[in-house]
């Protein structure tokens, strides 16, 4: 006989049958019983009106049905709270039996029980239970405080049970250990400020004497728990580091990386000299390389984590690259983490072998995976040089099958391959045009199409092959559309003598036609380009482009050591921070993300790019040039500071009109340039553009209006990403004569910051801090502090380029950091702006002659100086 | 931890549900079967899939998805390794691990399954200690039980989960005492269109069993322990000894267990027992291919190959294979287009080989991809790696057991591309 015989009832008044069962004289009979309402309540049937009848049989000897009806209980006394009181007493009689296994079931189920009115009982008897002299019903109180915290958090904490719990941690047992810790992790995650697991030296002793002796699982929680623990010095991080090595060769998996995750994170508090640090290297590759062997699921992770190790420390595995290797029956999951880790390691030893497979794996059935393998093979060429010839001839055999997604994906990638090395492989258009009707995917077609706009002189019906495009214009795709557009007015640019109607239709096309905002901006500004200064136009659209980089999809530097510190974990298989998913702390967290995003990439960021000059004005890290992408995105966030506050505050209202005048007459005047169809423009066009920017003006005027001791708000000075998660922000200030720079420190890292020092480099005005930056306590991870540094103006002098331009090295433990901002002059000024007369000439006549220059202001209305802001530069002026 | 299990035959039916907090709604299960929809293939499902408010990490083994739901920051291994056990857990109490066995035994399985978790914690997933407290049916067991009245619940605390060895039980009483350990190799490969190997690496195991009386202590020595560098052990081992001496010394579990895995990588050299000569071609003209291959031994130390099994996955628009074995039977499934040759034992005399013709869908061009060829097949009495056991001693106990040592090669996922 079966349990599948429980399930046959299906005669109509099931429950009935059943409760008139359970009360049956017979023990047997009740046995039997219970067990039916089990397998019903397991496959989901609601069997909870038999509560009480179920309860009935709760006072017994038998273990088994006692078993079984603390398993109902479990699963039902939440729907049935009043009911349950009834079993409460049977539970506290249990917790006093003298066998452990009853005391220790007695207090596991308790604590299941979701139902606030038992909790209240539960109390005593856990107390108890937490001082048990038997290991095991300790070990399995430990477990019921989560238990109830998760009910009851306020109750847990009154009760003194967290104490109680952080004490288990020194228990003899190595069991109970584990499970304390498992417990007070479980518990202070939903707690993220308290310092449940504070750990010191002593504690971490125990923990790792525990570790060697309680279980595979006991091992994880300890383990996951050590990589929380910051050891003071690199001795303390090595001694850890050697005792927990040996769990490399456990057989469970977690086991093995978790304590990858250990290590992987002491280890950078090593010294590469050391001979340990060379050891632990090596002895990371083997488990690593196992951990590909276990069931694909265990794969899965581990190739999510080693993607991680990979880019943190390439050395380990870099001879590893065969266990990468796919094999035909891999489940697709596993196939494309495999690939991605294989064009991680490529490098120049081992890329004919890379090559070579994955020209295999671009004939497999997979769609997916062939893609993939498709863009690898663009991907190794970007990244390894020597191989970029052989990458694009396997491309271009592959591109021969005629197999229509592989061409497509292959013209993508031959893009990139362009943009990394121009004017190498231009041999191959020829054949790449050949394909051009088969492109059915936007993203295909707008590769194609850049191509050849880019390449537009060497390919002789490029006007025609443009053209066919244009004719189901309103049919494409966005992508498409802009990608068009460029390429059709870099061909115009490059052969503008035949091309000139192609040009005027698709910039109508886009200007007229459209309704999409961002192809109509970008229509208008060629346009504008192309009317107003044509050989500007071709500086700004033929601009030599910046290469791509190495690699594109690396994971950003900040981002990658916090996720080393979360290997094994959810977040290391999404490759997000926690703070970006995991339930609770979302938006708690999430908010510090750095304001950055890889928002810019995209095909037409080759063209914006030349547009970076204006940015240098703006703060930016000095020692990288390579971010003025990113300083772009600045520009946006801090109009306050790019404003100069000089020229508002003496002419607020003068400078709409100025300005409003000055478009006027560039508009007006644009006419008459022309070697474009400007005679096409929509006049109209020139007006609503032109108010538009009055408008954004009218803005700043109205900052202007404000008092003398206008304060821009904080921006970012210094991302995190820049400088190892210290994130700086700030502004500067001028009250009562004194002049303060406020700064935000924001610890965005994973350890804590301190011993923080400032210094300014010389500057046009001889600002100079007048105080050491004094930062009390060190920087918990994720704290802010606000600073308020007082300045003065007796610094030496160099003047800076722009004037206002103050570089500015700030210094905690980890290192040393550069950024470079503009100050408003305003903060220079003096309050009172009032000089006796003679002081003024006396000063004027200081500043040599050669420095003034003469220029009228016109239709200056006069009230807009009349209220005393007369302002008048103070300090060691270095000469404007 | 782990919040709930969901068990899901193939078909997409919850045929198990087990909520070690509070209950989850099985309506989580929803996104599962989204990402099962999307799947081409069970096998393909994703291990971990995000929902809202919670995460579903599963497996797939026997045709069932084991489906755990977690809610927070969980290991995602933990959660998956946990899972595997418990496979495992059902393999080992019922034999087999099928939805029918499992509702066959749905009590046993769901009393099981509250012993290996408390509130998502895990309690006791070794099988020694498991089978203590409760006891797994047997068919004696059942009538014993109908007649007497008895329960398959022990009435024991789990004893050894504190003695410093958890994995051993207690009181252990044989009248034969004898330990048995096989070494099984399995030989990874990808072999290319040549013939030369692309990559092999050989997964080894080391699986005992072990029925001693008492707390026997045992070491067991390697001919060639340089071979293993890259190892995982059973919690049994001692490390420190291993680490100094390259011995294993441990006190065994009762019963079966896995002693030690180990991993030969590809840059050892890594010996390939067979080949598999082949001839596949498709024309773009007509509609007929032509098909042949041949296995034959290669590096077998003097053994005999056996029980060698190749199947290959033919591209779709194969209609037919029309082909004659020289030895064996052959099977091809024109709706999953699967070919599968049994060859059995190979002669090296008279080498074993298929032929004949593959027809085509009339009308479609030339497959693209070349289907590749899978190969199975065994050795015994050989570890492809060289590696052999010196000598096994026994500490601690007075008897004289009877020792076995066994070995064994087998093909692993041995692939040869065409």
């Amino acid at each position: 006989m079966t349990d599948s015989k429980y399930f046959t009832t299906t005669k109509k008044g099931e429950i009935f049958e059943l409760k008139a069962e359970l009360n049956s004289d017979k023990k047997e009979k009740k046995k039997e019983a219970v067990k039916k309402v089990i397998a019903s309540m397991t496959v989901g049937k609601d069997v909870s009106a038999l509560f009480p009848d179920v309860v009935n049989c709760m006072q017994t000897d038998n273990l088994e049905l006692k078993k079984l009806v603390y398993l109902y209980l479990m699963n039902y006394a939440k729907s049935q709270p009043d009911m349950a009181i009834m079993a409460v007493n049977t539970f506290v009689k249990d917790c006093e039996d003298p066998n452990p296994l009853i005391r220790a079931l007695a207090v596991r189920t308790m604590g299941c029980i979701r139902v606030d009115k038992i909790t209240e009982y539960l109390c005593e008897p856990l107390r108890k239970c937490l001082k048990d002299e038997d290991p095991y019903v300790r070990k399995t109180a430990a477990v019921c405080v989560a238990k109830l915290h998760d009910i009851n958090a306020q109750l847990v904490e009154d009760q003194g049970f967290l104490d109680t719990l952080k004490d288990l941690i020194s228990d003899s047992n190595p069991m109970v250990v584990a499970n304390a810790v498992a417990a007070l992790s479980e518990i202070a995650e939903s707690h993220p400020s308290s310092n449940l697991l504070d750990l010191n030296p002593q504690s971490i002793n125990k923990l790792l004497t525990a570790l060697n002796e309680c279980t595979e699982w006991g091992q994880i929680f300890i383990l996951d728990c050590l990589a929380n623990y910051m050891p003071k010095d690199d001795r303390e991080a090595q001694s850890i580091c050697e005792r927990v090595t040996p769990r490399l060769s456990h057989a469970n998996s977690a086991v093995v990386l978790s304590a990858v995750k250990v290590l992987m994170k002491f280890m950078e508090m090593l010294s590469k000299d050391l001979d340990y640090y060379g050891t632990l290297l090596k002895k990371l590759a083997p488990p690593l390389v196992t951990l590909l062997s276990a069931e694909p699921e265990l794969q899965y992770v581990a190739l999510r984590n080693i993607n991680l190790i990979v880019q943190k420390r390439p050395e380990i595995l870099k001879h590893e690259m065969k266990v990468f290797f796919v094999k035909y029956n891999d489940p697709i999951y596993v196939k494309l983490e495999k690939l991605d880790i294989m064009i991680r390691l490529a490098s120049q030893a081992n890329i004919a072998q890379v090559l070579a497979e994955l020209k295999e794996y671009a004939t497999e059935v997979d769609v997916d995976f062939v893609r993939k393998a498709v863009r690898a093979i663009g991907r190794c060429a970007i990244k390894v040089e020597q191989s970029a010839e052989r990458c694009v001839s396997t491309l271009l055999d592959l591109i021969q099958t005629k197999v229509n997604y592989v061409v497509q994906e292959a013209i993508v990638v031959i893009k990139d391959i362009f943009r990394k090395y121009p004017n190498k492989y231009e041999s191959v258009i020829a054949t790449l045009c050949e394909n051009l009707d088969s492109l059915d995917e936007p993203e295909a077609r707008a590769a194609m199409i850049w191509i050849v706009g880019e390449y537009a002189e060497r390919i002789d019906n490029a006007d025609e092959l443009l053209e066919s495009f244009l004719e189901g214009f309103h049919d494409e795709s966005t992508q498409v559309q802009l990608q068009l557009l460029t390429a059709i007015v870099k061909l115009f640019l490059k052969k503008p003598t035949e091309t000139q109607e192609l040009v005027q239709q698709v910039l109508s096309l886009a200007t007229q036609d459209s309704d999409n905002p961002d192809l109509r901006d970008r229509g208008y500004i060629y346009w504008r380009l192309l009317s107003t200064d044509p050989v500007a136009a071709k500086e700004v659209v033929l601009a030599e482009k910046p290469l791509i980089s190495e690699e594109t999809d690396l994971i950003e530097p900040t981002l990658l050591d916090e996720l080393i510190c979360y290997i094994g974990t959810l977040a290391s298989v999404y490759h997000k921070p926690p703070s970006a998913f995991v339930e609770g702390s979302r938006g708690v967290l999430h908010k510090g993300l750095p304001p950055r995003t890889g928002s810019i990439e995209g095909p037409e960021s080759p063209d914006t790019a030349p547009s970076g000059e204006p940015a240098a004005d703006q703060p930016s890290v000095i020692p990288t040039q390579g971010d003025l992408l990113g300083d772009l995105l600045n520009l946006d966030l801090g109009p306050p500071v790019t404003g100069p506050p000089m020229a508002t505050s003496t002419v607020p209202m003068g400078a709409v009109d100025l300005l409003g005048g000055g478009l006027d007459s560039l508009i007006g005047g644009s006419g008459s340039f022309t070697a474009a169809p400007s005679s096409t423009a929509p006049t109209n066009v020139g007006a609503p553009l032109g108010s538009g920017l009055g408008d954004l003006f009218d803005l700043t005027a109205g900052v202007g209006t404000l008092s003398g001791s206008y304060v821009a708000p904080k921006t970012v000075w210094l991302p995190a990403m820049k400088a190892k998660g210290l994130e700086i922000s700030g502004t500067f200030s001028r009250q009562v004569g004194s002049i303060s720079m406020d700064l935000v420190l924001t610890n965005k890292a994973l350890q804590v910051m301190s011993d923080f020092a400032i210094q300014f480099n010389r500057n046009s005005f001889g600002l100079a801090p007048a105080a050491p930056l004094q930062v009390h306590a060190p920087l918990a991870p994720n704290q802010s502090v606000e600073i308020s540094l007082p300045l003065n103006t007796v610094g030496s002098v160099m003047k800076m380029d722009p004037l206002n331009n103050l570089q500015v090295a700030v210094k905690n433990n980890i290192d040393v950091f550069y950024f470079s901002t503009l100050y408003p002059l305003h903060i220079l000024f003096v309050e009172d702006g009032k000089m006796e007369r003679q002081m003024f000439l006396a000063t004027w006549k200081d500043i040599p002659n050669e420095n003034e220059t003469q220029f009228q202001i016109k239709d200056c209305s006069l009230n807009a100086g009349g209220d005393g802001h007369s302002s008048t530069a103070l300090g060691s002026c270095a000469s404007a | 931890m782990i919040h709930s299990l969901f068990l899901i035959n193939a078909a997409g039916d919850i045929f198990l549900e087990k909520h070690w907090k509070s209950v989850v709604s099985r309506s989580v299960c929803d996104y599962f079967f989204e990402a099962q929809e999307r799947a081409s293939e069970a096998e393909n499902v994703p291990p971990v899939i995000p929902t809202p408010h919670h995460y579903l990490l599963s497996v797939y083994r026997h045709k069932i998805f084991f489906v755990a739901v977690i809610q927070s920051e969980v290991p995602p291994l933990f959660v998956i390794e946990f899972l595997h056990r418990v496979v495992d857990t059902f393999q080992d109490y019922f034999g087999v691990c099928s939805e029918v066995i499992i509702k066959d035994n749905v009590v046993v399985v769901y009393e099981v399954l509250e012993e290996m978790l408390d509130n998502g914690f895990p309690l006791a997933t070794e099988s020694n200690i498991l089978k203590e407290l409760i006891k797994p049916p047997t068919i004696l067991r059942t009538v014993v039980n109908t007649i007497t009245g008895s329960t398959n619940v022990g009435d024991q605390l789990p004893t050894g989960q504190l003695s410093v060895v958890p994995w051993r039980r207690t009181g252990v009483k044989y009248t034969n005492n004898e330990a048995y350990f096989d070494v099984i190799e399995e030989i990874d490969a990808i072999i290319d269109k040549s013939g030369s190997t692309i990559t092999a690496e050989i997964q080894g195991v080391i699986d005992a069993c072990v029925k001693l009386t008492g707390m026997p202590d045992l070491t067991l020595s390697f001919m060639n322990p340089r071979l293993l560098d890259d190892v995982s052990f059973h919690p049994c081992v001692r490390f420190k000894r291993w680490e100094s001496e390259r011995i294993l010394s441990f006190i065994p579990p009762d019963g079966n267990f896995r002693l030690l895995s180990y991993h030969v990588s590809a840059q050892n050299l890594v010996a390939i027992p067979v080949y598999v000569k082949h001839n596949i071609s498709f024309r773009d003209s007509s509609s007929l291919g032509r098909f042949e291959i041949t296995v034959g031994p290669k590096q077998t130390m003097g053994k005999t190959i056996e029980g060698v099994m190749v199947t290959s996955q033919m591209p779709k628009s194969v209609l037919n294979m029309t082909l004659t074995p020289s030895q064996g039977t052959h099977v091809f499934d024109p709706v999953t287009k699967l070919l599968s040759w049994d060859v059995g034992k190979i002669n090296p005399q008279k080498l074993p080989s298929l032929k004949g013709s593959v027809s085509l869908q009339a009308g479609t061009s030339k497959p693209d991809e070349n289907p590749t060829i899978n190969l199975q097949f065994k050795i015994q009495q050989l570890a492809i790696s060289g590696l052999k056991v010196n000598r096994l001693d026994m500490y601690g106990e007075k008897y004289k057991p009877f020792k076995g040592i066994k070995y064994m090669t087998k093909a692993g996922k041995f692939q040869v591309r065409t």
